[in-house]
């Protein structure tokens, strides 16, 4: 039987309206799942941008869609395939209602790592996103709220930008326009692409000529401390002769609804200017299987665009189901220097592929990388690395250390060097180093009172240390706390 | 003066192959003893059971240490509870450095021990005071543990890590192998300083030479898995004169 006319104008009325109804409810929540033209415009209405950010916005959309949905797999990890439409791209935060009322209502496991971590209550209470606990908590923890004030007031006075990037957006957008996407375009990778389309927020920092910024600038202190989004957007802009040190990440176990984390950090350095960028991070991992956990899905890149300049990326890996990144440095400038230091952990069923680029375009330009790769369960763990000099790359040297400690017989390590050089007069040297802790080792330790997994922290405390003292004070103390942890139950 | 340690009656396996066979042996407090064998009699086994070590399969007899089953401890347990083995070869822990290794160790068996641990500076204070008093130059605190470490150096450091965890059962196990005389004396003079009626030792040894400096209060013989003799210093000549198969015959 045919349907009427009435019949159908009905349908179609009730489909369209069901399509569009949450357009005409922009004050509450969520975008319903799925992502979709509509979905952008709503993350970029959300955040107030200006028209050029949403077209810019669309254009990496399109152009996300144009790679087909076809997700890169070169690399050595294994993953179901992702239900691009199966997610939330925009959700807000929590109510107070929805929030857990105190921290007996946290996963114990959790709660047992953070106390391990040292981390104090109050900090517990933030982390774990304790109703209430939001901003009041992170000024009780820092003593007080002058701390973060006298902080803002300091940075203000020396011209240094330092907010969320929603707000950069609006109150400094030629800084923004100029600088976005201009390390990591929209067309770099499957991600990136997916990212500059659907990016929640991130940090913006701009130091100004000459000025060292006089503190670490720390994601906790974000001003807008919000959670922590699934595609943060960080841009950092270090004019002429500044400095900068930025820490990203806790040791803390973070847990998130969304797995899939897919964030772009772009890092400008401009001539004589320094950028120093930490990251510690311990996404949950999943349970012993894997499942659960967060995929870490990150383009970092920074470019050295002038002369002198330097930017180095340290990086301690422990969390995560999967680890793919490849914090890079593109060495424009004449005389500039790219440096990457890595600790990366893979235990239980963790996976990561995970390494650097040092792009050397300019001369004499210098490039460092020490990469410590630490397998243990049935993790695996890949280093890959590319060090390419470019023609005009006169003089450029690069050194490479990539070594990789294996705990137990189930777990593997990998090395995936690519070395293009097209220029006679550089130098590249690669060192590679596989080892294992040797039972001696652990005897040896313990017969003088460790017990054997404060034995396993010892000697990979030992294996990383390299790469532990790049990191501001802060992280370093609490990134070796966070090695031993991330290994127990490796040995025995 | 009481009884520190007293194995009875051990047969330990290795691979299935049985090495010690029936080992007895007593140690009072303060006492020195010496236990000489030729290759394969099962000195190293007996260091590595009394230390704790993976491998050595246990079959019967049984090892009590100031009162305590030592065979039912863990290795660190063992450690905290004054027990310290001078390795034959000291093995390399790169990136770790010598100060840092000894101070966690301390805390560690303190920690077990319900003592307070030693803050950075009162540890350093102590590591400086042991050095001068073994004659040592502070120069390998910051060198990571035994890494390009001569054999000398090796077991001089074995020495001074001994000095910093103050153990009441000290086991050297062969301490004189590639040893000159000169590296030979100044190691013995480091362990004739920590000697004091607290301190029970085991001196692990091929030849009567290191008996020279560490003058041992009791020598054994460990022949094919068991002390086939004890006597006191003049053994240990005996045995230069006769060679192990002279002494073996004669038992």
């Amino acid at each position: 039987m045919v349907a009427n006319t009435e019949t159908i104008n009905a349908v179609e009325k009730a489909t369209k309206d069901y399509k569009y109804g949450f357009v005409t409810d922009i004050e509450t929540e969520f975008a319903p799942k799925g992502l979709s033209e509509d979905i952008v415009k709503f993350i970029s209405k959300k955040n107030e941008e200006p028209l050029w950010l949403l077209e810019w916005r669309l254009d990496a959309y399109r152009k996300w869609l144009k790679m087909n949905k076809e997700e890169p797999k070169w690399a050595n990890i294994y993953f179901p395939e992702i239900d691009f439409q199966d997610a939330y791209y925009y959700a807000a935060p929590k109510s107070d209602a929805e929030k857990p009322k105190s921290l007996d209502e946290i996963d114990p496991e959790i709660l047992s790592t953070y106390n391990k971590l040292g981390i104090p209550i109050k900090e517990q209470e933030m982390l774990a996103g304790i109703a209430g606990s939001g901003n009041v908590a992170v000024d009780a923890v820092f003593d007080s709220v002058s701390v973060a004030t006298t902080f803002k007031t300091k940075l203000s006075e020396l011209g240094i930008i330092f907010c969320p990037i929603s707000e950069a957006v609006k109150k400094h957008p030629d800084l923004v326009k100029k600088y976005l996407g201009s390390v990591v375009p929209q067309t770099d990778n499957f991600y990136a692409a997916l990212n500059s389309a659907v990016y929640s927020d991130g940090s913006f920092v701009y130091i100004p000529e000459g000025v060292r910024c006089p503190m670490d600038l720390s994601t906790y202190f974000r001003i807008n401390a919000a959670e922590t989004g699934q595609f943060e957007r960080t841009l950092i802009i270090a004019d002429k002769g500044s400095y900068v040190s930025y820490l990203e990440g806790c040791t803390a176990p973070m847990r998130d609804e969304n797995q899939l984390h897919a964030a772009v950090v772009e890092l400008v350095a401009l001539d004589d200017a320094e950028i120093k960028y930490s990251t510690v991070q311990n996404w949950y991992p999943g349970d012993e299987n894997g499942k659960g956990g967060i995929y870490n899905f990150v383009t970092k890149r920074g470019a050295c665009r002038g002369v002198n300049s330097k930017i180095s990326w340290t990086q301690v890996e422990t969390g995560s189901a999967i680890t793919w990144k490849y914090p890079s440095v593109l060495l424009q400038g004449d005389n500039s220097i790219g440096e990457f230091y890595s600790v990366a952990i893979s235990n239980k069923k963790q996976q990561a592929d995970t390494g650097t680029k040092m792009i050397h375009i300019g001369k004499n330009t210098k490039s460092t990388i020490i990469s410590k790769g630490i397998s243990a369960g049935y993790g695996q763990q890949t280093y890959r690395g590319l060090v390419r000099m470019q023609a005009g790359a006169d003089n450029a040297t690069n050194f490479s250390q990539c070594d990789s400690l294996l705990i137990g017989k189930n777990c593997g390590g990998h090395t995936v060097p690519y070395i293009d050089s097209r220029n006679p007069t550089s130098q590249v040297a690669h060192e590679a180093t596989t080892s294992k802790i040797s039972d001696e080792q652990l005897f040896y330790v313990q017969q003088r009172g460790l017990n054997p997994e404060e034995a396993v922290a010892l000697i990979v405390n030992g294996f990383a240390k390299e790469v532990l003292k790049k990191l501001p004070m802060e992280f370093a103390v609490e990134a070796q706390k966070l090695l031993g942890v991330s290994l127990e139950g490796s040995v025995g | 003066m009481g009884t520190a340690l007293e194995i009875k009656d051990l047969y330990v396996e290795v691979d299935k192959k049985e090495i010690l066979k029936g080992l007895s042996l007593k140690i009072e407090h303060g006492e020195m003893a010496a236990i000489m064998g030729p290759n394969g009699s099962g000195k190293s086994t007996l260091a590595s059971v009394l230390a704790g070590k993976e491998g050595y399969d246990v079959i019967s007899g049984s090892i009590e240490y100031l009162g305590n089953d030592l065979l039912q401890m863990s290795t660190e347990d063992r450690a905290s509870e004054g027990v310290f083995l001078a390795f034959q070869y000291p093995v390399e822990i790169p990136g770790v450095a010598t100060s840092t290794f000894v101070r966690t160790a301390l805390n560690a068996q303190r920690r077990n021990r319900g003592e307070d641990e030693l803050d950075a500076i009162e540890f350093l204070k102590l590591a400086r005071q042991r050095a001068k008093e073994l004659e040592m130059s502070e120069d390998f605190f910051q060198r990571a543990v035994n890494v390009g470490f001569s054999g000398g150096e090796k077991k001089r450091a074995e020495v001074f890590q001994m000095s910093m965890l103050s153990p009441t059962l000290a086991i050297l196990d062969e301490t004189d192998s590639g040893l000159d005389i000169d590296a030979l004396k100044i190691v013995a003079e480091g362990v004739n300083k920590l000697r004091d009626n607290k301190l029970s030792g085991i001196v692990i040894t091929h030849y009567q030479r290191l008996l020279d400096y560490i003058k041992p209060d009791t020598v054994h013989i460990l022949a094919d898995g068991k002390i086939i003799k004890t006597g006191d210093k003049s053994l240990a000549l005996q045995l230069e004169e006769k060679g192990y198969q002279g002494i073996i015959e004669a038992n």
